[in-house]
């Protein structure tokens, strides 16, 4: 793992030391709110609807024990003893005083971490595949270029006052498990003639706007790639409308130019400023990419996992539901999922996070990570390690075995917390969790990523959920549109409405007739909810929810 | 012809905790909604906000909200007012778990 560099730590104590002085002078009144807003935002601080937020990175989603133990300090510490992991990977802490957040930063820094450009019109939190430098497909592992994309664009002078905020993520494998497409920058490693590059996609986006990104080059070379994304977010920064923020995205420039447009003046760019990397940023790669070496993985026999395996059907449940292949044999990658049934989705307890850290420094090689599905990664452990892992986040009600299942759910913190959201989404996600672990279904329904958000930004990525739930107020109620068929992955699509909203009552019934129509239809029990959908269109989906006779017919049941 | 005025409340967030507060008839900040002051002039309400917004020592994020009256003084119209006044659901965090009378 990437540890601080004096720069680094230097950097963020001056940063922390500054914030410090602007929370002092706020709080004398030296400072108004107007002055003072835009300080705290750069430092990850928001104003919610009951509290104070503070959004912390986790740079593409990596963490080491340490760093989830101090987590779990600032929760119990200067917080309701819980934080909420989120689609960025970030942390948020619901309920911190406005006083005692430069300490709550000072102890991120003594972790090497911070919340700088968590918020803001800048280049935010570099997120990356959740399995990067474990998973059996990957190419490269995507976390040296996402840490020298974090150096690169942490307080960079030219993009500190974007027309808006710019996300980044990056994968290694050809399986997007990063929504690269979603995102205002994608990279993909890929690999040509034997040299190793970037697939560069720009002008994805959810929120009001929903569009999928459009490659803007196939192959940038290493040597190229940072003159290239400074290009990209340069002849953004001048185009970008700063006269309506809702058009004021990559993606609606890309749209409102055109791609090839945008690509003609992206070379531009690139040949004036190219000159100007004189190679720096390789030697620095270079560093970086040796602090990312893979651990030292043993070989063992796996005797007592296949023996558990065989004989402890909730931990072959767990194994077969949670586990993901690993590149190094014996080992697997470990999802604990922060979706208990009727929990919060992604939210973690101070003990929990300790749990997690403890498994991970003993078990795990002392790695561990968050997902964009707001779950938590233990990318190494040897199978020999599983029963007794598994054991132990029993313990802790952290051995739901449902990743990818229908209770796997993506849910924003929805009105519920965030002072932007027109209605709540937790509650729903509550609601689906429990009734289909009521009715012991959601294995045989297979895979489906149900995707909530509370509002028209989209936090909940419910655009490319399979099904994708948006809450909205209508006349002051809360009102839940529905869309299928989305897709997150490299064959992203965007869902389709089924037409009219629920309230808040007919959702969970609504979502119910869904999935009935889905096992009515589906080939097999090996054709997931996206395929049949894929194959079978909106229709007999549409008559479940709003023919009257289909919709009794399902009540009845 | 101009849209009826209804009845609102003066609220904000409190500057040190963020919690939400509301601007009472003696021109202090209570937790309570109960205890705020329903304002039914739109030209006071208009002052009312406008004095409140000049306590930036105290208070952020000032705004007025519609409220009704109720038998124990003002009550939320919209959910959203209703979220504030009590705290999330999912927790029994926030005023819910601080106040007796929300």
């Amino acid at each position: 793992m990437y540890d601080y560099t004096e720069f680094d730590a230097a950097f963020v104590a001056e940063r922390n030391r500054q914030f410090r002085q602007q929370v002092e002078r706020r709080l004398s009144g030296a400072l108004t709110e107007d002055e003072f807003k835009p300080l705290r935002l750069m430092n990850g601080l928001y104003l919610q609807l009951h509290a104070y937020m503070l959004r912390v990175a986790i740079p593409y989603g990596t963490l080491n024990s340490r760093q989830m133990r101090q987590l779990a300090y600032l929760a119990l510490r200067w917080d309701k003893g819980y934080g909420h992991f989120t689609t960025r990977q970030n942390i948020q802490y619901n309920w911190p005083k406005l006083r005692d957040v430069p300490d709550m930063l000072d102890a991120l820094a003594e972790v090497g971490m911070h919340a700088i450009q968590t918020s803001g019109n800048t280049i935010r939190n570099v997120t990356a595949d959740h399995f990067a430098g474990a998973a059996a497909d990957e190419i490269a592992d995507p976390r040296p270029v996402a840490e020298l994309i974090r150096q690169w664009s942490t307080d960079h002078p030219e993009f500190q006052f974007l027309p808006r905020k710019f996300k980044i993520a990056v994968t290694g494998a050809a399986a997007d498990r990063a929504v690269t497409r979603a995102h205002d920058i994608g990279l993909q490693i890929v690999r040509r003639d034997g040299q190793t590059g970037y697939r560069v996609i720009v002008g994805g986006g959810l929120g009001r706007t929903p569009m999928i990104g459009k490659v803007l080059n196939d192959f940038v070379t290493q040597d190229d790639l940072l003159p290239y994304l400074e290009a990209v977010v340069s002849v953004w920064n001048l185009l970008g409308r700063r006269d309506n923020k809702y058009k004021s995205r990559i993606k609606i420039t890309v749209h409102e130019h055109g791609i090839d447009d945008i690509r003609a003046r992206v070379e531009d760019r690139f040949n004036l400023i190219r000159p100007t990397f004189t190679g720096v940023d390789l030697a620095l790669f270079e560093q970086i990419k040796s602090a990312f070496a893979p651990p030292a993985f043993r070989t063992d026999s796996t005797a007592v996992f296949d023996t558990s395996y065989r004989t402890d059907p909730i931990f072959r449940s767990w194994a077969d539901t949670n586990l993901a292949a690993h590149r190094a044999p014996g080992y697997a990658i470990v999802q604990i999922s922060l979706k208990a049934h009727g929990a919060t989705p992604g939210d973690a307890t101070a003990e929990q996070m300790r749990v997690m850290a403890d498994l991970a420094e003993r078990y795990g090689h002392d790695e561990l990570r968050i997902s964009h599905e707001q779950n938590v990664i233990l990318p190494h452990v040897h199978k020999s390690d599983l029963p007794t892992v598994h054991a132990a986040l029993k313990k802790h009600g952290l051995a739901t075995a449902n990743i990818g299942l229908i209770s796997d759910i993506i849910a924003c913190p929805g009105m519920d917390y965030c002072a932007l959201a027109t209605a709540r989404s937790i509650p729903i996600a509550q609601d689906i969790a429990r009734r289909f672990d009521d009715l012991k279904l959601e294995h045989e329904i297979g895979e489906l990523k149900i995707k909530i958000s509370g509002c028209i930004n989209a936090c909940g990525h419910h655009h490319v959920g399979h099904i994708g739930i948006l809450g909205l107020d209508r006349a002051g109620v809360e009102n839940y549109q529905i869309t299928l068929g989305g897709d997150h992955t490299e064959t992203a699509s965007l869902g389709d409405r089924t037409g009219p909203g629920f309230s808040a009552d007919e959702i969970l019934p609504a979502i119910e007739r869904i999935v009935r129509t889905y096992l009515d239809y589906r080939d097999s029990p090996d054709e997931t909810f996206l395929q049949t959908y894929r194959r079978i269109g909106m229709e007999p989906f549409k008559t479940a929810l709003y023919d009257n006779a289909g919709a009794n017919a399902y009540a009845a049941q | 012809m101009p849209r009826d005025f209804t009845p609102k409340v003066v609220t904000a967030n409190a500057l040190i905790e963020g919690d939400v507060v509301y601007l009472t008839r003696d021109d202090q900040w209570t937790r309570h909604m109960s205890e705020a002051e329903l304002i039914t002039d739109e030209a006071e309400s208009q002052l009312r906000l406008l004095m409140a917004q000049a306590q930036t020592e105290t208070v952020v994020g000032v705004y007025l909200a519609e409220a009704k009256a109720g038998a124990n003084g003002p009550e939320p119209v919209h959910f959203r007012e209703a979220f504030r006044r009590t705290g999330p659901s999912n927790y029994r965090h926030g005023k819910q778990a601080e106040l007796t009378d929300v």
